[in-house]
């Protein structure tokens, strides 16, 4: 009897044991073995906040603000913790439509259950307000702040660039992206991008099952702190720059303007040009669509990109080559004999200082003769060859038919036919000068870039070197020398007495009767200048200007293209002297030349509200 | 006097050691599921933590009134306190507030009290009485059935409530009838009543009943083959087939609801967002502890309201996040001592009324543990039931006090006649 009861009292204890032992090794199995629990925890109450640093700014030379930031929000999704959306009230706050958002959190759930997504993009602080009330409405959504650009002056487009989203190839390209992230996508944007960017940050936090954040995760101990990016001093100059696009409006082409000393790019300019704050935020796809579209073209950056005959202003390293070569001396005169080329009506030119003051053709037809027919064969084909082979190696010394290493990554490298093109073109021995000689005066097959052209003003600016045009002086706040920078001085391969008589001649072009220049004329600077017009198979020849000034020290070397605008004696040399003007001296005397360039227009800028 | 201080040097102290440390731990347990690290305010009285101090200092008051009292006020007034826990049990139905879905609240003013934790004491203290009567013989199965009425009847009002967590409570009462002497057959027959309709629920009613058919054949072959068993394994046999296509038509017949609770209970359905919400984010807090849990005060899940019901049923899961395995060893042996230890005491009375009493204090508590735990790692159906001295709650900390403190002063007797 006793002992029955006994066991009695053990089998209850065993059944209390057997339930807990049960359990003890079904919790063995939850929090031991299996790690899901885990990371399901982690994906419900840990959110990885990142950190986006503000975007470095850029000023001018002169420390104006070009680019600056601003705050907006983006509304981030987690898929796979947004259930039982209201969409309906989600889309009134966004002023979306409700098929637009379950189409936007369709596409979020497709990248990642877990992981988060855009939901959508710079929401402005009114939006945001609203939003902010309603949140905890909307578990597995949370705001984040971030920056867009803003630009003070509406200035500078092709050369700040902009900013957009990265695409799934910049991604795939660089781990540091992530969807969502804003990357440079043109001009300095692009270019400097690392250093623009800084480092991102992340803070881990805790929320609640509202979506609500709780604090940082284990008092931020996983926490990294977001670095802003580098400020970038460029070498613009920002009055000059916005003068340089008012002239420009309504006109097609590209000014360039440098610093011959230094290389550095006051202004660069290409027309027609746009607003940068139209390509910002939400309203940047629809405007790129509109400026893509725009028959002026407004996004292709001529003074980078355009080939151009240079014209008349190819006369000046053709009398310098002339000279080194020994095959003409600096009082040369040649008769204008417009049966070999065309020309306009002056005296003959008795030197070259004139040749280039009255820009004659047929003079620089027979220098460009004797720099590529030297008699050293007596076969004219095998002559001729060997002479362009020998210019071909001086004139690229100038920066032509090669990219100049400015800090701007659409830069092209314009045209320069050599021996090996022509062969191609008319087969070997089947060419001479009298098949090329449209190449003396600056036509045919050359093509420059009108940055190529500022450049080779600021060599004449400087009797002989050049320094690589750039866009950046300083990087941040120790004002770094930009790494993709070179300051060295590249010089031409002509000794430096060659330059006078051609920068007499340039003078005299502006200064002297007969002239091509004359209306560069500045009362009180001594300016130097070439024109050029640039035959244009398509339409109106287009005109040229490339200058320097002052004379001595010069400050300003210049190059002026206009799209079918005519000879460039009219408006490309008055307008470079306004520039000119500007830049040496902060203000523009001549109001009524100022009036006549403006009025001078190519096209009807009104038409296309976004292109100016 | 002297029987005074009799009663304070009988007190059983290691019961009452773990009872301390239950009740105190249950209440660092809610401090942390209730701190919040943004708002790290000053101790308040109004929040949850504070609330529950002051119930635990009721609690205390309790425990010790109901060691100073005469034990005869509970022992000899049982069957009136019964009467009124039965009266309050319908009085419930009828004027009962609906607090998710059961009517198992009483208002009175701004407190509100749940009968059913009360009729647990006095079902215990009434079923006790009557079994441990001297002429009682728990051998006859008569006997057994007529106790068995004492808690069926209130578990058949907590049911119409309907409040199956409450109701299941009183089950635990069959272990006590076991224990004076029921047939260990009807435990048998119990567990296997069970395991028949998880399995019907889960496996192809005819392999079921193929399995059912072996299983008889078994037993029939180790046995002898007389002609009794043979008559007892077809009756075996057709009473086990019956009730699993039973339990099936039944199932059928339950609501959407019910069925889709009990099959993602099953794994037959995964239903993260709905019915299975609960089951799955209490595992995920329980799971995420690891090995030693993330640290006092510093669970994620169960902190930031992502377990429904986390200061009271899902208490468990806290303690699973921060402590991790280690510590819900602790607290199962923990609660194992408690209940050897309640046994063990129950054993060594003198007083047959003791004793059953004893063993009522420890199924329930039992029982308790056993839903609780189990429904939090996801081996048991949601059903609403309080974890004891961890659950939030005056109501419930002070019937259990009560209940385990009327056991101590028992005890405090077990050498007096």
């Amino acid at each position: 009897m006793r002992r029955t009861t006994i066991n009695r009292s053990t089998v209850i204890i065993v059944i209390f044991l057997t339930v807990a032992f049960i359990y003890w090794i079904r919790l063995f199995q939850l929090q031991i073995l299996e790690e899901r629990y885990t990371v399901d925890a982690r994906s419900n109450a840990i959110r990885h906040k990142v950190q986006y640093p503000g975007r470095g700014l850029i000023y001018d030379r002169n420390g104006e603000i070009l680019v600056y930031n601003e705050a907006v929000y983006d509304l981030m999704i987690i898929p796979g913790q947004a259930k039982e959306t209201d969409w309906t009230l989600l889309a009134n706050l966004l002023e979306i439509t409700e098929e637009g958002a379950k189409e936007r959190y369709k596409k979020a759930r497709a990248y990642s259950r877990h992981a988060h997504s855009v939901f959508e993009k710079q929401i402005s602080k009114e939006t945001y307000g609203k939003l902010q009330e309603y949140l905890y409405q909307f578990p597995g959504f949370y705001v984040q702040s971030r920056t867009l650009r803003r630009y003070p002056r509406p200035i500078a487009a092709h050369v700040l660039g902009d900013v957009g989203e990265v695409s799934e190839s910049e991604i795939a390209r660089n781990p540091y992206y992530q969807m969502g992230d804003y990357i440079g996508k043109s001009g300095l944007e692009k270019y400097y991008e690392e250093q623009l960017r800084g480092k991102k940050g992340v803070k881990v936090v805790m929320v609640d099952v509202l979506n609500r954040e709780k604090g940082s995760y284990k008092g931020g101990m996983f926490d990294t702190v977001a670095v802003s990016g580098h400020e970038l001093y460029s070498t613009l100059d920002a009055s000059l720059q916005a003068y340089a696009e008012e002239l420009m409006y309504g006109k097609r082409g590209s000014i360039v303007a440098i610093e011959p000393s230094t290389g550095e790019v006051l202004a660069l300019v290409s027309a027609p040009t746009y607003d940068p704050n139209l390509l910002i935020g939400r309203v940047r796809s629809a405007n790129y669509r509109v400026l893509l579209n725009d028959v002026q073209k407004p996004l292709f950056n001529r003074a980078l990109m355009a080939y151009y005959p240079p014209g008349s202003i190819f006369k000046l390293p053709q009398a310098l080559i002339g000279m080194q070569e020994k095959v003409i001396t600096p009082y040369s005169g040649f008769a204008c004999d417009k049966s070999t080329v065309g020309c306009h009506n002056h005296p003959d030119a008795m030197s070259v200082a004139e040749g280039v003051r009255m820009s004659c053709n047929p003079y620089f037809y027979q220098v460009f003769r004797r720099i590529i027919m030297r008699g050293k064969d007596p076969n004219r084909f095998v002559d001729s060859r060997m002479g362009l082979e020998r210019w071909d190696t001086l004139i690229r010394s100038f920066g032509l038919g090669q990219r100049l290493g400015i800090d701007l990554s659409d830069a092209k490298a314009g045209f320069i036919p050599d021996a090996a093109y022509y062969d191609r073109y008319y087969g070997r021995n089947q060419w001479a000068f009298s098949t090329i000689f449209s190449v003396s005066i600056g036509q045919g097959e050359i093509g420059l870039i009108p940055l190529q052209m500022a450049n080779l003003a600021s060599i004449m600016a400087n009797r002989g070197y050049y320094r690589v045009p750039h866009l950046v002086r300083f990087i941040g706040e120790d004002k770094q020398v930009s790494p993709f920078v070179d300051t060295s001085a590249h010089y031409v391969p002509i000794d430096r007495k060659y330059f006078d008589p051609v920068v007499e001649g340039m003078y005299g072009a502006v200064h002297l009767p007969g002239g091509t220049a004359r209306r560069a004329y500045i009362d009180t600077i001594p300016v130097c200048g070439k024109t050029g017009t640039s035959q244009n198979p398509h339409g109106k020849d287009h005109a040229v200007f490339i200058g320097f000034a002052p004379q001595d020290n010069p400050r300003i070397a210049i190059s002026v293209f206009l799209e079918n605008s005519g000879f460039g004696g009219t408006w490309a040399a008055p307008l470079a002297s306004l520039l000119i003007e500007k830049y040496l001296t902060g203000k523009v005397s001549r109001t009524w030349l100022e009036q006549q360039v403006k009025a001078f227009t190519v096209y009807e800028p009104e038409g296309n509200p976004k292109a100016r | 006097m002297n029987a005074e201080r009799n009663t304070f040097k009988n007190i059983d102290k290691p019961l009452l050691l773990i009872y301390l440390l239950l009740v105190v731990a249950g209440w660092f347990n809610i401090f942390s599921v209730v701190y919040d690290p943004e708002t790290s305010a000053g101790f308040s009285l109004a929040s949850r933590y504070g609330k529950q101090l002051l119930f635990i200092g009721l609690a205390f008051l309790i425990g010790a009134v109901v060691l100073l009292v005469d034990i005869r006020i509970f022992s000899q007034f049982a069957y009136l306190y019964y009467g009124i826990a039965i009266g309050l049990l319908c009085m419930v139905l009828v004027l009962g507030t609906e607090i998710s879905g059961a009517k198992a609240w009483i208002k009175i003013g701004s407190f509100s009290i749940q009968p059913s934790e009360f009729a647990k004491i006095a079902t215990c203290l009434a079923f006790a009485k009557y079994v441990s009567q001297p002429a009682m013989d728990m051998k006859r199965v008569r006997n057994q059935i007529a106790a068995s009425l004492w808690f069926l009847l209130p578990m058949g009002l907590i049911l119409l409530q309907p409040d199956a967590g409450s109701a299941l409570v009183f089950v635990s009462f069959a272990l006590v009838l076991y224990r004076e002497g029921m047939s260990g057959k009807v435990l048998l027959a119990g567990m296997v009543a069970v395991v028949l309709f998880v399995a019907a629920l889960l496996v192809n009613r005819y392999i079921l009943i193929g399995v059912i058919a072996a299983a008889v054949l078994l037993l029939l072959f180790l046995n002898r083959r007389s002609f009794k068993n043979i008559a007892l394994a077809v009756l075996l046999f057709t009473v086990c087939s019956f009730y699993t296509l039973g339990v099936d038509y039944a199932f059928n017949k339950l609501s959407a609801h019910q069925q889709t609770r009990i099959n993602v209970l099953l794994g037959k359905e995964s239903d993260i967002k709905g019915a299975g919400y609960n089951v799955n984010q209490s595992k995920i807090a329980i799971g995420s502890g690891g090995f030693h849990g993330k640290g006092y005060l510093q669970g994620t899940q169960t902190k930031f309201n992502f377990v429904p019901e986390q200061c009271t049923d899902f208490i468990f899961c806290t303690l699973g996040e921060e402590w991790g395995w280690v510590g819900c060893t602790l607290f199962l042996v923990l609660y194992m001592v408690l209940l050897i230890r309640i046994v063990k005491m129950a054993e060594r009375q003198r007083s047959a009324y003791a004793r059953v009493y004893g063993y009522g204090v420890a199924c329930i508590f039992f029982m308790h543990l056993f839903v609780n735990v189990g429904m939090t790692i996801g081996l048991l159906p949601v059903i609403g039931i309080p974890l004891p001295f961890f659950s939030y709650g005056g109501s419930s900390l002070w019937a259990f006090t009560l209940l385990l403190f009327i056991f101590v002063k028992m005890d405090t007797k077990r050498y007096a006649g």
